[in-house]
């Protein structure tokens, strides 16, 4: 375990030197937030009825997605892992006396947490003394905001046993473009980043709910704002729990296959 | 020009060596946008219309900026990847060779595989000009092309901006995204919709709302005032490029070898 642990630090650390390109990177995603609230309120201005989710709601929902993108983009990617499997240079990998799953799990950890420190705290500042209607809501109450913490940090968990799985593909495709791609943007449209989940049609909510994806994402930030009660939020951290079991074993048992066959070519 | 298709000709068969990956890539570029369209698909499905502008309206604003930025992310990629370029100083190559370094650089990159994009903004494009109740005459249809080469143009300038700044900073940086990535999210929506200063922004320094915004009230039949001014808005993209150039050229002249 210490080994795993000093992996994530050093990790951390190697990723807390790229500090201006966070502040760049702070500033688009501010910049991206105003742009997708100015739409949803441009929708919410003439809308008849009563939509699934209040305005507040949204753009609470919308700064979230902000603060923490790089908890949740799936296309976060590590090109060292793919690199050490394409080249064959995994056969280090395997001498090492620790396993490849946790080692390559704190690492792709450590990466998501260190970009979200760096990013999100400057634009959680920020966020919070916005004028209306921009400025971000608070949770309801206290033990609302313990829940959102502890779901949001199951749902990083949740990408990231995701994101292990799409590394392990590339044992079988060697090339890492054309399917990470795809499942990237696939994952990213059923978390909620395009549309919130409860915007979408009906029958596309039923899809979405049969899916991980909306656990890592759209359901911590809902827990947040309150749209999900908290009796429920609890119950739907059990569901995280048991995704987060199934993934890990699926990714543990396959990469365990993978290795088995692997052949390592000279060099 | 003809050694920029020589360029161009040349890079298509390399990227044509890996063909599988080539078709991979180019369908996984046809779904991004694709995502995107779906999500305004549903948002007008829930709401039923956008302070006034129905679907396809908006569709038609989607199609023309997408088509817009794929196209120039396909020419203009070379500039969109300048920075490597300075950073291993290969760019002192382009230097001593007797022709353009624009030219060069345009001919340096070119992405074939943002075909799928291309694609998928082509059928919304087709699909909206399809629904809608417009009347088409030669002026409206002047204007469509228009507004589309009015759009990659001023992609271009912004990719030519970025670039130039790295001659300073060496490195590419991410705030260049707000222009591009930025605009384009930004455009595909009528731009009335947006606060003024965004609206400002976008109309008199980055022109992204002459081309696709008030020239469309006009396609559309909602515009009051001048036919002609509006039809002709989208010359401000192509004029947006002017002063990007210029400022290539004085970067060009401040250049200092990274000497590696």
């Amino acid at each position: 375990m210490r080994a795993y642990v000093s992996v994530w630090k050093l990790r951390f650390i190697n990723g807390m030197q790229y500090r201006a390109a966070a502040i760049a990177g702070a500033l688009t995603q501010l910049f991206f937030g105003f742009v997708f609230i100015m739409i949803y309120m441009a929708f919410y201005s003439h809308s008849s009825g009563q939509p699934p989710m209040s305005l507040k709601e949204v753009i609470t929902y919308v700064w979230l997605q902000q603060i923490f993108l790089s908890f949740i983009m799936l296309w976060f990617r590590d090109n060292e892992i793919f690199d050490l499997i394409t080249s064959g240079n995994i056969a280090y990998e395997l001498c090492r006396p620790i396993g490849v799953y946790p080692l390559w799990f704190a690492k792709l950890l450590a990466q998501r947490v260190t970009s979200a420190v760096l990013r999100s705290i400057p634009i959680l500042i920020v966020v919070f003394f916005l004028p209306e209607p921009y400025r971000m809501a608070w949770p309801p109450d206290l033990p609302t905001l313990f829940l959102f913490v502890a779901s949001l940090l199951l749902g990083l968990l949740v990408i990231v046993a995701v994101s292990m799985l799409i590394y392990i593909s590339v044992f079988w495709t060697l090339s890492p473009t054309g399917s990470t791609l795809m499942i990237s943007v696939a994952g990213e449209f059923f978390a909620g980043m395009i549309v919130p989940v409860p915007l979408m049609p009906d029958w596309l909510q039923k899809f979405t709910y049969a899916l991980p994806f909306r656990w890592t994402v759209d359901f911590p930030f809902r827990v947040y704002s309150g749209h999900i009660p908290q009796t429920e939020a609890l119950w739907g951290m059990i569901i995280q729990i048991c995704w987060l079991c199934l993934l890990i074993g699926f990714g543990y048992a396959s990469l365990r296959r993978a290795l088995r066959q692997v052949v390592i070519q000279g060099g | 020009m003809r050694l920029y298709f020589k360029y161009v000709s040349i890079l298509f068969k390399s990227q044509l060596q890996y063909r599988a990956s080539f078709w991979l890539l180019s369908f996984g570029q046809f779904l991004v946008p694709f995502t995107v369209f779906a999500g305004l698909y549903f948002m007008f499905e829930r709401f039923g219309q956008l302070q006034g502008w129905t679907f396809f309206e908006a569709a038609l604003c989607f199609g023309i900026i997408h088509m817009a930025f794929s196209l120039s992310e396909c020419f203009a990629r070379g500039f969109d990847a300048f920075s490597g370029l300075v950073r291993r100083g290969e760019f002192d190559r382009l230097l001593v060779r007797p022709r353009s370094t624009v030219l060069q650089v345009l001919g340096s990159q070119f992405e074939f595989t943002r075909v799928g994009r291309m694609l998928q903004s082509a059928i919304v494009l087709g699909w909206a000009l399809y629904s809608l109740p417009v009347e088409w005459n030669t002026a409206k249809v002047t204007t469509l092309i228009l507004m589309i080469v009015g759009g990659v143009f001023i992609f271009a300038g912004i990719y030519i901006l970025m670039a130039t700044l790295c001659f300073w900073t060496i490195q590419g940086l991410e705030i260049a995204n707000i222009l591009t990535d930025g605009g384009r999210e930004m455009a595909q929506y009528p731009l009335n919709i947006y606060e003024r200063w965004v609206k400002i922004f976008f109309t008199y320094v980055i022109p992204f709302g002459c081309v696709n915004y008030l020239p469309l009230l006009y396609i559309l039949g909602k515009q009051d005032g001048n036919e002609w001014f509006y039809m002709l808005l989208p010359l401000a993209g192509i004029l947006f490029l002017l002063p990007c150039l210029a400022i290539w050229h004085i970067g060009v002249r401040h250049y200092r070898s990274t000497g590696s």
